[in-house]
C-alpha cells in the first residue's frame, strides 16, 4: 500500500475539488477504504489528521453509510440485491445458496478469507434481477445454475 | 416519438465527445451561448419541464429562485443518487451517454451563472463513475469544461462526488449535507436549497434526466418541447419497469403515455401469460394500483386522481403470483434500512410497522394487527422532516386499502394463499 504520508496527500488533494475542507471526507474514506481494505482505527486516523477533522466526526459520517466497511472483510465483496424485484425473481434462494455452499451468511465472511457477503437494498438492476456487484463488476441475470460459475472466477 | 434522451444510447461510441458530437451533439451548447442566461431559464420556464426525480417541481422556476438570489458563488448539483426501489431510468444516460447530462449541466450551470457542479452518484454505480470521469477529463480536454470555455469567457468546473449507500441522500438537503461531509439527514425547508444550500449558497439540485433534457429544450425552444406529451407537464420520459413483465427494461415515452400502454404494448405485457394483480407506478414509495386503475396517464397530474404518484416514473408490475403481503413486509425492510434516524416516527415506525408485516408474513399475525398497522402508519405519515417515512406509510396503507383480503387471510389462516413469493 502507499504510505500513510502519499495517503494523506491524497486526500488534501482531493479536498481541493470544494469550497470547504470537510466535503472531502466521503471521498476520503473511500480513498483510506482502497488502501487499507476496511476502514481500521488507522484509515480514520489517516483521515482525521488528512482533512484536519476530530476523529469522532469522522467515525459519526463513516457509520452512517452502508458502503464504507467497517471490519475487515474476505479478498471478495459479493454485493447481493434481496429488494423487491430481486426478491420477486428469487433472490432470497441465492441466499441460502450461498449459505449452503460456501457457508456464507449475509454480513459474514467465509472462514478462507475468500468472500464476504453483504445484501443490498436496490442496485438499479431490477430489469435484469436478480443482480450483484462482486467488487466492481456487475453481474445480473443470476439463476441457481449461473450464480457459482460466476463466483468460481473470484479467487 | 424521436428519442432524445436514449437517442443513439446503443452506439458505443456515443459515451466518446467525438461520437457524441458526431450524432449532434454540443450543439445546444453553443448555442445557448448566443443567448443570455436570463433567455434560456424563460425557454426553460416556457418549456414546462417539471424534476424528474420524483417530486415534479417546475424547473425553470427552481432556476429562476436560485437566480434571483444575489448571493455567490451558486451551486449547481446533479442529483445522480438513484436509489427508489425499481427505479433504474438514469443509468443508461449515466453509463451509456455521459456527454448528453454533461451539456445539460454546462448550459444550466451558464444559464444559472456558477461555476461549480458536482455529479452527486450513488456508490451502487461503480461503471457509471468511471464511464462519467472519463467523459468529464473528455470534456475538459476539448474545451466544453473548465476556464474560458469555447472562448466565451465562462468557466464551469465539474466532477464527480460519489455516495456511500444511503438512499436519502437522493433527497436535495440530504444530498447537500453528504456532499458536505456530514451524515445524510434532512435539513428542514424552508430555508430552500435554491438560498441557503450547499455551503450556505444558492444552490440547484436536479435530477439526472431533468439535466439531460436541456439540450434539446434549448435546441428546438420551450414552446416546441411543451407541445410534447401532457400538456401540464410536457416532454419525454424514462419509464423503467421491472417484475413480472415479458420485457423490462427502460423505455423513453411521450409524457402521460398511459400505463395500459406501457405494460402491455412496450414491455409486451405479463411475463407467462399470467394475469395482472397490482401496479406500484413510481417507485416503491408511491401508491399501489389496482389492475382496474391502469388507463391513467403516466404523468404527475393523472397518477394523484387515482390515488397514486409519477414518482421516478419506475413501473413494478405484479402478476397472481406475488405475495402481496411479502412485498409490503420487503418494502419496509428497506425503509427501516433507509430511514436516517433524525425524526422519531419515522425511525420508530419503520421498525414497528416491518415487525407487524414480518410476523403476518411468517403465520404469526394477530387479530387486530391490520388495524394497528394502519395506525402507526397514519402517525408517521405527513409528520416527518422529508418524504422518507411518506412513502413508508403509503406502502401500507395502500396496500392495506387495495388489498383487503390478502392482509385479512394471512391473520386469519396463518399462511399465504398464493404461495411463496
Amino acid at each position: 500500500m502507499k504510505s500513510i504520508m502519499a495517503l494523506m496527500d491524497e486526500i488534501k488533494e482531493m479536498s481541493r475539488r470544494y469550497p470547504d475542507r470537510r466535503a472531502a471526507l466521503l471521498p476520503g474514506l473511500y480513498l483510506a477504504q482502497r488502501e487499507y481494505g476496511w476502514l481500521s482505527q488507522e484509515a480514520y486516523e489517516v483521515v482525521s489528521k488528512a482533512l484536519n477533522l476530530p476523529p469522532a466526526t469522522v467515525k459519526g459520517v463513516a457509520t452512517f453509510y452502508a458502503m464504507y466497511k467497517k471490519q475487515p472483510m474476505g479478498r471478495h465483496l459479493i454485493q447481493l440485491c434481496t429488494n423487491v424485484a430481486c426478491m420477486i425473481m428469487g433472490a432470497e434462494r441465492l441466499v441460502d445458496l450461498l449459505k449452503e455452499r460456501y457457508g456464507l451468511e449475509p454480513g459474514g465472511t467465509t472462514k478462507d478469507g475468500r468472500f464476504s457477503l453483504v445484501i443490498m437494498e436496490c442496485i438499479g438492476a431490477c430489469d435484469r434481477a436478480p443482480a450483484m456487484l462482486v467488487d466492481r463488476d456487475f453481474h445480473s441475470d443470476l439463476k441457481e445454475d449461473n450464480i457459482f460459475e460466476i463466483l468460481e472466477q473470484y479467487k | 416519438m424521436e428519442k432524445v434522451l436514449l437517442k443513439d444510447i446503443d452506439r458505443p461510441e456515443t459515451a466518446s465527445v467525438s461520437g457524441y458530437e458526431a450524432s449532434g451533439g454540443y450543439q445546444a451548447l453553443r448555442k445557448a451561448f448566443e443567448l443570455e442566461p436570463k433567455a434560456i431559464i424563460e425557454e426553460v420556464k416556457k418549456s414546462g419541464l417539471r424534476g424528474r426525480g420524483g417530486a415534479g417541481f417546475p424547473t425553470g422556476m427552481k432556476w429562476d429562485f436560485a437566480s434571483r438570489d444575489p448571493k455567490f458563488p451558486k451551486y449547481l448539483l446533479c442529483n445522480a443518487d438513484e436509489g427508489e426501489p425499481g427505479t433504474f431510468k438514469d443509468r443508461p444516460i449515466l453509463e451509456k451517454n455521459p456527454h448528453l447530462l454533461i451539456e445539460g449541466m454546462i448550459i444550466s450551470a451558464y444559464a444559472l451563472q456558477t461555476e461549480r457542479g458536482y455529479i452527486y452518484l450513488r456508490g451502487e454505480y461503480p461503471h457509471a463513475r468511471e464511464v462519467l470521469e472519463k467523459a468529464i477529463s473528455e470534456a475538459y480536454e476539448a474545451g466544453y469544461l473548465g476556464e474560458d470555455i469555447l472562448g466565451k469567457g465562462f468557466r464551469f468546473d465539474l466532477s464527480v462526488h460519489q455516495g456511500a449507500g444511503a438512499y436519502i441522500c437522493g433527497e436535495e438537503t440530504a444530498l447537500i449535507e453528504s456532499i458536505e461531509g456530514r451524515r445524510g439527514q434532512p435539513r428542514i425547508k424552508p430555508p430552500f436549497p435554491v438560498n441557503v444550500g450547499a455551503w450556505g449558497m444558492p444552490t440547484v439540485v436536479n435530477n439526472v434526466e431533468t439535466l439531460a433534457n436541456i439540450p434539446y429544450i434549448v435546441d428546438i425552444g420551450g414552446e416546441a418541447y411543451a407541445g410534447i406529451g401532457s400538456k401540464d407537464c410536457p416532454g419525454p420520459k424514462l419509464f423503467s419497469i421491472s417484475c413480472c413483465v415479458e420485457r423490462p427494461g427502460v423505455y423513453e415515452l411521450p409524457m402521460g403515455t398511459t400505463l395500459k400502454e406501457i405494460i402491455y404494448e412496450h414491455a409486451g405485457g405479463i411475463k407467462d401469460g399470467r394475469q395482472l394483480k397490482a401496479v406500484i407506478p413510481g417507485g416503491i414509495s408511491t401508491p399501489v394500483l389496482t389492475p382496474d386503475k391502469i388507463d391513467v396517464p403516466m404523468d404527475f397530474v393523472s397518477l394523484p386522481k387515482v390515488g397514486s404518484m409519477l414518482g421516478s416514473g419506475a413501473v413494478m408490475v405484479f402478476d397472481e403470483g406475488v405475495c402481496l403481503v411479502k412485498v409490503c413486509w420487503r418494502a419496509m425492510k428497506f425503509f427501516e434500512h433507509e430511514s436516517c434516524g433524525k425524526c422519531t416516527p419515522c425511525r420508530e415506525g419503520t421498525g414497528w410497522m416491518r415487525n407487524i408485516l414480518e410476523r403476518i408474513e411468517d403465520g404469526f399475525g394477530r387479530e387486530g394487527d391490520i388495524e394497528l398497522l394502519q395506525d402507526v402508519a397514519l402517525s408517521v405519515s405527513g409528520k416527518t422532516f422529508c418524504p422518507l417515512g411518506d412513502g413508508a406509510a403509503n406502502v401500507v396503507l395502500s396496500f392495506i386499502r387495495n388489498f383487503p383480503d390478502e392482509f385479512e387471510y394471512h391473520v386469519k389462516n396463518k399462511k399465504c394463499a398464493v404461495g411463496e413469493i
